[in-house]
């Protein structure tokens, strides 16, 4: 034991000592996909357009949530290719034109750009301008030809668009109106030169335009008036006829357009269905010559016919997916339903012409955890046997994609992992007797073969059959997907938290989904109609005397989208993902805060800070009770309001509100607060050191024997503020009128403990809090320039503890107690870095006992994920260090930060649309796992000062045998040689005793 | 990094000739912003301009994601609406390093563009970006060769096994004869070492 904690002791030195020259740890070529896996995923489905008519490649083409462009496989779901546009750049429609390009328009319709279809390379890009915000907004490729150009009609911005398939040249444009028009749909009768657009002025007004096609001149303008008013809803049913949606929601208007005269026609919706009560609405499908009408917790499909006549075909109940009208031979049309009753999903189609009799009527089986279905396209083709088939695409409620074909899944991708919220990790359970260990080698000669085939690769004799054997034997090495705990800590489960509110737990061997949980308690309901999931927290991770017991983890989230919404908690189940229990709160939840004290059960006690202030203690039971009762007088938490630019400090009070008898909750009383001007300063960033984060020494050792005592408290915040007017993008502040302020804030006391202004600098920040330093990262508008400052923080108080004698007569204060409360004596370095890239995210690795030192994860605007070292973001830099600090490790000063290449953890692969990254520590002190996700996924285990404590994966075993059966041989060599000169060495002295036996005696 | 500097300098040195004669990007006024047109120029890949856009999904940003554009075939991009004043384009393409470029779009010139990289301060002519260096992602394996495993612990193992066998007997040889004699006569009455000596707990039994 003494031992143990010796080396502990001298790992720092010793390290600091060995690794000194080069501090990347980089990765060869083929060890890719040894230690990391990389998902890529697009999120859940807007629009989707099927490319099957020519043969070969059957495609699909999506665009989603998470604002990408993605080609699909139709036959196993890969992804041909993808885009993954700006975050501004919501995807409004897309759409195949000319049988080649897929054309998108994004941005609420100023942007459309077309992609070559098979390579997804952009072919070219158009700008769209209007003057007024108009509301909607779509294209529509029509069979309309200008000179032989086929052409894509744009509306947005209150202007329509006609723009050449080709080259994107905008062939003529024609803003509408300059009032404020809500135009609803644009489309063009069959042979006709005309195009029609229809909206609403006011909502009693509607305004048709007729605009000829050729060259988009206004041909007429016509307004008609409908007292009852309109919803807002219409429908397109045919070239000639809408349906409208009274004000009261309870009467169809039909709008018929012909020779150029319009005429309402209004109807109750109560004469077309019995017993009709309450609100209609429409559904934004678009059918030919039908009507999809939401009633309660009915569809209802109409069929417009004739001159004026509305027929009920069918009525279903609600939560149903209907897809567009697909075109089929003869003029007819096929229309997708899905539906779901228990276990399976039925999909249905339909043929408007003749709508008892169904096309397809499919039951597939699928579990629980996908939700219902939310939207459905579908596919004609022809089967073998000549008949019509279809296929359908599926979004289902948690966001995961379906393709079904012939009554059968044929792929499904779970992009619901696109748009994770939160996470958190687990161990996994205990490796029981009797599960048998060493199922990984079956004999030892395999074992051998093995190993003789990797020292192939190291002494680079392995030929290209051997190598790929190499290559497959370290990928199926089924030791890193076992389903337990083992011995390193590097198999764990992530568990991820999505916005569809489901909890999928991922294996950290390989990324496969163990379990997912679509959350029951955050599903749309009667009592909750919006949930949102929010975060997710280790709950109770069992490890003491709770053995036997599951961890589980704690969802929080919202009913509704506001601060004040009532809250909702969810307990799953880290092991079975089952959801434990639930429970919709009576209060909101603002802030979740997890307490340092854990019950009997290891269930970790949470305070949720509601809108008004309040604090609410779980669990609620009289154990945890009286548990934070003894801790109620040191419990503090702070507010942050970033509008008002106040944060308040808050301590604990016994009793909740008066005439509340409520004993889990308890009141708060206002300690401090720091107001910051808001006409100079902008919160803009704060960050805070982690709960988990372990610091093994407080001291730290210079070369020149000095000590320095890092001021470590859990209570340090970090802000930063801009003024107001940098607070926008780069480029909207001069240099002269931007300036930011960091803070180093102590949270108990509101003392300010460090202040610095940056002239000239603005936002965006991010910023990493670890041990005694926090790094940030913002932009320096004079330089032009990224900037990364680093803030370190010492203890001066603890300063003369460096006096030998006066340790021997024990004159120090390393044992007293430290306060929160007392005044700190701090002093503190800073220094400035320029950094290339814009920064995504940035995080610190995280080890088992902070002994190995320390890496900045940071994630670039390019996707991916930079390791860099600590030491390169140190204070003490200089430009000519003396000796004794280049001994320490110290590297000479630059100005900018180095980008290594071989430094990216994620080498050659991007994480799209970066997010997050979560660091964890493996059970390994060198080693820590790092978890970055966005709409892609990527896991790797890094080690910033190499994997000193454990062997490489490259390690020889068969090197080590050979020298070892080499050593044997060579010991029983020798030994026989002695033996027989031993034996020669007596036959010698004997021969030499017979004949000169005077001699002995 | 070293070996790149040499390809850095002829890029830039090749930027300046071709570049000077040419008209700097100008960009055309809009009703709420301008446009800045630029090209990424990558050599030796595809036929000069153009960039195969599979293979290399590069994506150009302006002011740390404000605006997301992509690369048409000949690598020319575009940024629509932009105010007036100093902005940041970055360019991200797997396998190079392009430095931030800093551009300037004047409100008095009609929205004329000046733009300069930030990582070395160098003014550009015209909006051509092209990168500074390649990136190399991985290290690469050094080829075998004797002195490595002579150098790692077990080579040093059997050099020290070598060393003991084949150079201390020579340097017995040299050893005054009287004192080998006292040697061996203690060995002699130490006995024989045998291998069942030397191993632990043979010599309880």
């Amino acid at each position: 034991m003494e031992i143990r904690v010796l080396i502990l002791l001298l790992l720092p030195l010793l390290l600091i000592s060995l690794f000194v020259p080069n501090p990347t740890v980089a990765l060869y070529e083929d060890q890719v996909g040894l230690m990391d896996w990389h998902y890529k995923y697009i999120g859940k489905v807007k629009h989707a357009v099927f490319h099957t008519q020519k043969a070969g490649r059957k495609r699909v083409v999506v665009s989603t949530e998470e604002n990408v462009i993605a080609s699909l496989d139709l036959r196993r779901g890969d992804i041909f290719w993808r885009h993954v546009l700006g975050k501004n750049d919501v995807i409004d429609a897309i759409d195949i034109a000319m049988g080649k390009y897929v054309i998108s328009l994004s941005s609420k319709g100023s942007v459309l750009r077309a992609w070559n279809l098979p390579d997804g390379q952009m072919v070219w890009e158009s700008f769209l301008q209007g003057s007024t915000l108009s509301k909607s907004f779509f294209s529509a490729p029509l069979n309309l030809k200008i000179d032989k150009d086929n052409v894509v009609l744009v509306f947005g911005k209150g202007c329509i668009h006609a723009v050449s398939c080709i080259d994107g040249e905008i062939l003529w444009k024609n803003e509408l109106s300059s009032e404020s028009s809500d135009i609803q749909h644009v489309f063009q009768p069959l042979g006709s030169d005309l195009i029609y657009a229809v909206g609403f002025i006011t909502s009693s007004k509607l305004v048709i335009y007729q605009i000829n096609a050729k060259n988009g001149d206004l041909l007429k303008q016509s307004t008609v008036d409908f007292p009852g008013g309109f919803s807002g809803d219409l429908s397109l049913v045919s070239t000639d006829t809408l349906i409208a949606l009274d004000s009261t929601q309870s009467k169809l208007v039909k709008i018929s357009l012909v020779n150029g005269e319009t005429s309402l026609l209004p109807s109750d919706i109560a004469d077309l269905i019995d017993g009709f009560s309450g609100m209609a609405s429409l559904l934004p499908s678009k059918l030919t010559g039908m009507l999809a009408i939401k009633i309660n917790s009915y569809i209802v499909f109409v069929r417009v016919s004739g001159e004026d006549r509305l027929e009920v075909v069918e009525k279903i109940n609600y939560p149903a997916a209907v897809s567009n009208s697909l075109s089929l031979l003869e003029g007819h049309y096929a229309i997708g339903l899905v539906q779901r009753s228990g276990n399976k999903i039925h999909l249905t189609v339909k043929l408007d012409s003749d709508w008892n009799s169904d096309m397809i009527k499919e039951s597939i089986e699928l579990g629980h955890q996908r939700g219902i279905a939310e939207k459905v396209f579908i596919n004609d083709y022809i089967r073998t046997d000549r008949s019509p088939g279809f296929r359908a695409l599926i979004v289902m409620e948690d966001h995961s994609l379906l393709l079904l074909q012939q009554g059968e899944i044929v792929w499904s991708r779970e992009d619901g992992l696109a748009s994770i919220m939160d996470t958190t990790t687990s161990e996994l359970p205990v490796e029981k007797a009797g599960v048998s260990v060493s199922k990984v080698e079956h004999n030892l000669f395999e074992w051998l073969k093995g190993h003789i085939l990797k020292l192939k690769g190291t002494l680079m004799l392995a030929n290209s059959d051997d190598i790929v054997a190499i290559q497959e034997m370290r990928l199926k090495s089924s030791e890193k997907n076992k389903m337990t705990r083992d011995h390193n800590g590097f198999r764990k489960l992530l568990i991820v938290l999505t916005k569809a509110g489901k909890v999928y737990a991922l294996h950290s061997g390989d990324g496969r989904v163990v379990w997912s949980l679509l959350l029951p308690s955050f599903r749309m309901s009667n009592t909750c109609h919006h949930p949102t999931a929010l975060s997710i927290y280790q709950w109770q991770v069992p490890h003491h005397h709770a053995m036997d017991e599951n961890p589980s983890v704690l969802v929080v989230g919202w009913c509704g989208f506001s601060l004040d919404s009532p809250g909702i908690l969810s307990f799953v189940d880290s092991y079975t993902g089952k959801e434990l229990y639930s429970s919709s709160l009576t209060h909101s939840i603002a802030q979740v805060i997890p307490l340092p004290f854990t019950d009997s059960t290891e269930q970790r006690l949470h305070l949720l800070i509601d809108a008004d202030g309040l604090a609410h203690l779980y669990p609620r039971t009289d154990e945890a009770i009286k548990i934070f009762q003894r801790e109620l007088p040191n419990t503090y938490w702070y507010s942050i309001d970033g509008e008002k630019g106040i944060i308040r400090g808050y301590g604990l009070q016994y009793s909740c509100l008066p005439g509340i008898t409520d004993e889990y909750c308890f009141g708060a009383k206002e300690l401090w607060s720091i107001v910051f001007p808001s006409e100079s300063e902008k919160i803009i960033a704060t960050t805070t050191r982690k709960l988990n984060e372990i610091v093994h020494t407080q001291a730290k050792v210079l070369a020149d024997q000095d000590v320095m005592y890092k001021y470590i408290s859990q209570n340090l915040l970090f802000v930063a503020t801009v003024a107001p007017k940098a607070a926008g993008e780069i480029g909207s502040a001069n240099p002269e009128e931007s300036w930011l302020v960091a803070y180093l804030i102590d949270s108990i006391t509101g003392r300010i403990l460090h202040r610095v202004t940056h002239p000239a600098c603005q936002g965006p920040v991010h910023a990493v809090f670890s041990e005694n330093w926090v790094v940030y990262h913002y932009f320096n508008l004079r330089a032009h320039r990224y900037e990364m400052s680093v803030i370190e923080i010492y203890d001066q108080s603890r300063a003369d503890n460096k006096d030998v004698l006066k340790l021997m007569i024990g004159k120090h204060n390393l044992t007293s107690p430290v306060s929160a409360y007392s005044r700190p004596e701090v002093i503190v370095k800073s220094q400035s870095y320029f950094f290339t890239h814009s920064v995504k995210a940035i995080a610190v690795s995280l080890t088992a006992k902070g002994i190995t030192s320390k890496q900045l994860l940071i994630g670039t605007i390019g996707d991916q994920v930079l390791a860099l070292d600590k030491r390169y973001v140190d204070p003490r830099r200089s430009i000519n260090p003396t000796p004794s600090e280049k001994e320490e490790g110290i590297i000479p000063l630059t100005d900018s930060l180095p980008i290594i290449p071989q430094s990216y953890v994620t080498h050659s692969l991007q994480v799209e649309g970066l997010r997050g990254i979560l660091s964890v520590p493996a059970k390994l002190e060198s080693t820590s796992l790092l978890f970055a996700y966005g709409v892609d996924l990527f896991f790797t285990r890094i080690a910033p000062s190499r994997t000193y404590d454990s062997l490489t994966e490259d390690f020889s075993y068969a090197l080590l045998l050979i020298t070892i059966v080499a050593l044997v041989a060579s010991i029983f060599v020798t030994w026989v040689l002695s033996e027989k000169k031993e034996l020669r060495e007596k036959w010698r002295v004997l021969l030499l005793f017979l004949f000169h036996p005077v001699d002995s005696y | 990094m070293d070996a790149s500097r040499p390809i850095f300098a002829a890029l830039i040195a090749l930027l300046f000739f071709f570049s000077l004669p040419c008209a700097l990007s100008v960009s055309s006024a809009h009703g709420e912003g301008y446009a800045i047109t630029g090209r990424v120029r990558i050599e030796g890949l595809g036929k000069g301009f153009g960039i195969p856009g599979k293979t290399l999904n590069a994506k150009v940003i302006l002011n740390g994601g404000q605006q997301v554009t992509f690369l048409r075939a000949d690598g020319y991009f575009s940024f629509y609406n932009v105010s007036a004043g100093t902005h940041l384009i970055e360019v991200s393409a797997m396998g190079y390093f392009f430095s931030p470029v800093r551009v300037d779009v004047s409100a008095r010139n009609r929205g004329k563009v000046q733009a300069a990289l930030t990582e070395n301060r160098k003014g550009l002519t015209e909006l051509v970006l092209e990168p500074l260096r390649e990136e190399e992602y991985y290290d690469v394996r050094e080829p075998f060769s004797i002195m490595s495993l002579v150098k790692s612990p077990m080579g040093l193992m059997m050099g020290f096994m070598l060393i003991v066998m084949f150079v201390m007997p020579k340097l017995m040889e040299n050893m005054d004869p009287e004192e080998i004699r006292r040697a061996q006569e203690e060995m002699r009455s130490q006995g024989v070492p045998s291998l069942a000596n030397l191993l632990p707990g043979a010599g309880r039994s």
